[in-house]
């Protein structure tokens, strides 16, 4: 009898042991995101404002030809003949994309700088290699995205995906062609029905300049994005919402818009942020002259520090000029009481870390391996979009603003950083230990704080009812810094009131754009 | 109470494990193929030390001056109870600390995962000259506070609840036996307080998915009322799992393979009936995701005889009662 029961009871855990084992699967939040349903097709922002264009009819594009002409007509047997098989996969593929090519582009972008934000492995003799555009497939893997190089790229994708979707709109309103499904009644409507001119598709645009921009930023990755940009456009078909000849005009646009971006990127000084062995040994001995302490490294092998140049990139928002008169006074002198105070406070935080602290420090520690903090802020806009409606055009607006001010909040702080060349908590007391990895970079002034400000002031001007929540996501950012153990108080102070200057730099442009007329 | 001796042997395999470690295997306390008798608790604390230098990022197995020696101390109390002489009840709760000699990463100490195993003696019989028996357990583990889990590799434990379920065979002839087992591991999925992570592709959640895990030990030696001393084999896999990319960071949801062989001892003191004293090293001679970990353990265990009259106190193990 007892026996029995013994046998029971194990039978019964192994088969529970089965049966759970088949309930783990795990999904992303935004995977069953709804299908763009703008409140406003935002018919005239073919007027907004551009960032690089000159003029939104900068590139020509064709009229089209008219819907009762046998090309068209072609065009719609081709979305018949997709919509007669289409598998399981198309239907994923079309829901997936019908979320909004800005946001899916978002995500794939995050996916890519954290794929490519890990710093390279030492050589034997302890020097480090430096990543190699020329030879992008070659250890280490170009480009290393670190948080500079992540905000400059989501930047560049985002402001190219904006201005090639206002020459988009403004075809789409020259042109007015009508959706197939609106010309023929027996294509069916896979998503929203929409008023929106479909010539050019705004998803081949976004395929386009995207898979465009692709070849500057991460040029290993050409041939994924490319797939990717055929499953968008395929899509967009597939779902009744585009004729081949959208796409075809679509796509050739969003790349000849991409080109103007590439060729700004090509010469934004970025490519020489890496410095070299002379310019990284001039920062110590500069810093020595002020009798200051200078910043050393805390890895082993000491690495170079990260993009030291970074601050003399060309911003988007102001100029050159701008980014001095945006710098920061100097941190207390690394002799003074002040930063004795500084560190000691440093340490009194990450002596016995709480379980809260070492979460939030987590939440935010964007380091390696991950998208970034500038990637987290796309993260945190991108949820909070969703739900609003945008339009397309209005979506890519709102993320070329975030994303501008996060680079050239990077900017102003690398600028800063490499002007003051400040130790880390660690450097001036080795008994710091620290809840993530000290980032190899000066101390003076905080990265998150400083990408966190910009990124809460120009979020919370546009969607002003969640400006208390963005204001407390920055603090909250900011001060994990300071208990992680990576940061004193005052850098992440500073960044932070650093990094709304600049947000604000983002909202003069976003009141006169066009868009909030 | 040999029992312990072979849960302490399992200790080794939690302890390597832990540095880039699963917490689970500490949920694996009992591989040996020894009862405990009916009404007899058997319990003490118990002390393991692991430390690791080389460590295996995917494939490629490396040092890191930013961490220098990766070590942990296991701080356990551990018991084994008789239900009856076929089935008995084991459990474990350890306490964990963890540190890096080099670099600036802070260390982590906290309780880990309680775990209980259930452990039944369907099959006894005599076989050729010796004694053949089966075994069947089923255990579980589940965390005992939210400690960190994606602060690899200086986490004390993974967060993952574990359901496990092991068959083992074992064939004593005089004094020499041979033992081996296999153990399917279910984990849970666990929650890091990330809002996306990065595996093989991004994933826009804070839901890790967690693979399951298989172990296979292999363990013989010379077993006698007063001495036990073994040779153990031990193989874990993580039935799926990604690789910490080259110089990227472990995230609980690694592949983390390994294969260690150790020694176990075991012996009872005259002087004190009920006292016996356990120790055991080992050494991880391949592995994947994990820290190549050698260790030792120890501890000291004493029978408490819950039955009205106790005719033989000593006599803890039942299969060793029936071979003599």
């Amino acid at each position: 009898m007892n026996r029995k029961i013994i046998s029971f009871a194990v039978s019964g855990l192994v088969l529970i042991v089965i049966g759970l084992s088949c309930k783990k699967s795990i999904s992303d939040r935004t995977a069953s995101a709804p299908a763009l349903n703008p409140s406003n097709q935002d018919l005239g922002a073919g007027n907004w404002r551009t960032v690089l264009l000159s003029r939104p009819d900068t590139f020509a594009v064709a009229a089209p030809a008219a819907t009762n002409t046998p090309g068209y007509l072609a065009d719609l047997n081709e979305i018949k003949g997709y919509q007669k098989n289409l598998s399981s996969g198309d239907q994923e593929r079309i829901q997936y994309w019908n979320a909004g090519g800005v946001l899916r582009w978002n995500e794939i972008m995050r996916g890519l700088v954290a794929k490519y934000n890990l710093p390279p492995y030492q050589n034997p003799d302890g020097t480090y290699p430096i990543p190699s555009s020329a030879n992008p497939f070659a250890y280490p893997l170009f480009p290393f995205a670190n948080p500079p190089y992540a905000a400059r790229a989501y930047a560049y994708v985002s402001a190219a995906q904006y201005d090639a979707l206002v020459a988009c709109w403004h075809y789409k309103q020259l042109y007015n062609r009508p959706r197939p499904y609106a010309v023929d009644s027996t294509i069916q409507v896979k998503g929203v029905k929409t008023t929106l001119p479909s010539y050019p598709s705004e998803a081949a645009v976004l395929a386009g300049v995207t898979a465009e921009m692709m070849k500057l930023l991460f040029p290993d990755e050409i041939a994924n994005i490319q797939q990717l940009a055929q499953q968008q456009e395929l899509a967009a078909i597939e779902s009744g919402a585009a004729a081949r000849s959208d796409i075809s005009a679509g796509e050739a646009l969003g790349r000849q818009v991409a080109q103007q971006f590439i060729a700004r990127g090509r010469t934004d000084r970025a490519g020489a942020a890496v410095g070299n062995p002379a310019i990284w040994a001039g920062f110590v001995t500069q810093t020595q002259a002020t009798g200051q302490i200078p910043w050393s490294s805390l890895e082993l092998p000491a690495r170079p520090p990260m993009l030291p140049l970074f601050g003399k990139v060309l911003p988007f928002l102001f100029d050159t000029n701008t980014v001095v008169t945006l710098r920061p006074g100097p941190p207390p002198s690394t002799s003074s009481d002040e930063m004795k105070s500084q560190t000691q406070q440093v340490y009194n935080y990450v002596k016995n870390p709480s379980r809260d602290n070492m979460g939030v420090v987590q939440y935010w520690a964007d380091g390696v391996g991950t998208y970034t903090p500038s990637g987290h802020w796309d993260d945190i806009a991108a949820e909070d979009f969703i739900p609003r409606n945008f339009s397309e055009v209005r979506w890519a607006r709102n993320m070329a603003l975030l994303n501008m001010a996060l680079m050239d909040a990077g900017i102003v702080c690398w600028n800063t950083k490499y002007f003051y060349f400040n130790p880390r908590p660690t450097q001036m007391n080795p008994a710091i230990k620290t809840l993530t990895g000290i980032p190899n970079f000066p101390s003076y002034i905080s990265g998150h704080s400083t990408f966190s400000g910009a990124a809460a002031t120009i979020l919370g001007h546009l969607i002003p009812e969640r400006a208390g929540v963005y204001n407390t996501l920055a603090q909250q950012a900011s001060m994990s810094r300071v208990i992680g153990g990576i940061h004193y108080p005052i850098d992440c102070s500073t960044g932070l009131v650093v990094g709304q200057n600049v947000g604000n730099y983002a909202i003069q442009r976003a009141t006169s754009d066009g868009a909030e007329q | 109470m040999r029992k312990l001796t072979i849960i302490l042997r399992n200790i080794p395999l939690l302890m390597a494990l832990c540095l880039i470690s699963p917490a689970i295997i500490r949920a694996q306390t009992d591989m040996d193929a020894i009862m405990m008798t009916k009404n007899n608790l058997c319990v003490g604390p118990m002390f393991g030390h692991s430390s690791w230098k080389n460590y295996w990022e995917g494939t490629f197995k490396r040092n890191n001056q930013n961490l220098g020696t990766v070590s942990t101390n296991m701080y356990g109390l551990m018991g084994v109870y008789g239900v009856t002489t076929k089935l008995n009840v084991l459990f474990n709760l350890p306490y964990v600390t963890t540190n890096a000699s080099q670099g600036t990463l802070h260390g982590q100490k906290g309780l880990q995962d309680f775990s209980l195993w259930i452990k039944w003696m369907p099959l006894e019989k005599q076989l050729g000259n010796g004694l053949f028996s089966i075994y069947t357990l089923g255990g579980f583990s589940v965390p005992m506070t939210n400690y960190i889990a994606d602060y690899l590799p200086l986490s004390i434990g993974l967060q993952s609840k574990t359901l496990s379920g092991r068959l083992m065979v074992d064939y004593q002839l005089g004094n020499l036996f041979a033992t081996a087992s296999g153990t399917y591991t279910y984990r849970s999925n666990i929650t890091v307080d990330e809002t996306s992570y990065y595996t093989s592709g991004e994933h826009i959640t804070s839901d890790v998915n967690m693979p399951d895990m298989a172990m296979l030990n292999i363990r013989a030696g010379y077993r006698s009322e007063r001495l036990i001393a073994e040779a153990v084999f031990t193989k874990m896999n993580t039935l799926g799992g990604t690789d910490i990319r080259k110089n990227g960071m472990p995230f609980p949801s690694n592949k983390m393979n390994s294969s260690m062989l150790g020694v176990n001892g075991k012996y009872n003191i005259k002087a004190v009936a009920g006292l016996s004293l356990t120790g055991g090293a080992y050494y991880t001679l391949a592995g994947r995701n994990v820290g190549q970990a050698t260790g030792y353990d120890l501890a000291v265990f004493y029978i408490l005889d819950f039955t009205r009259k106790a005719k033989n106190p000593t006599g803890h193990s039942s299969k060793q009662s029936s071979k003599k």
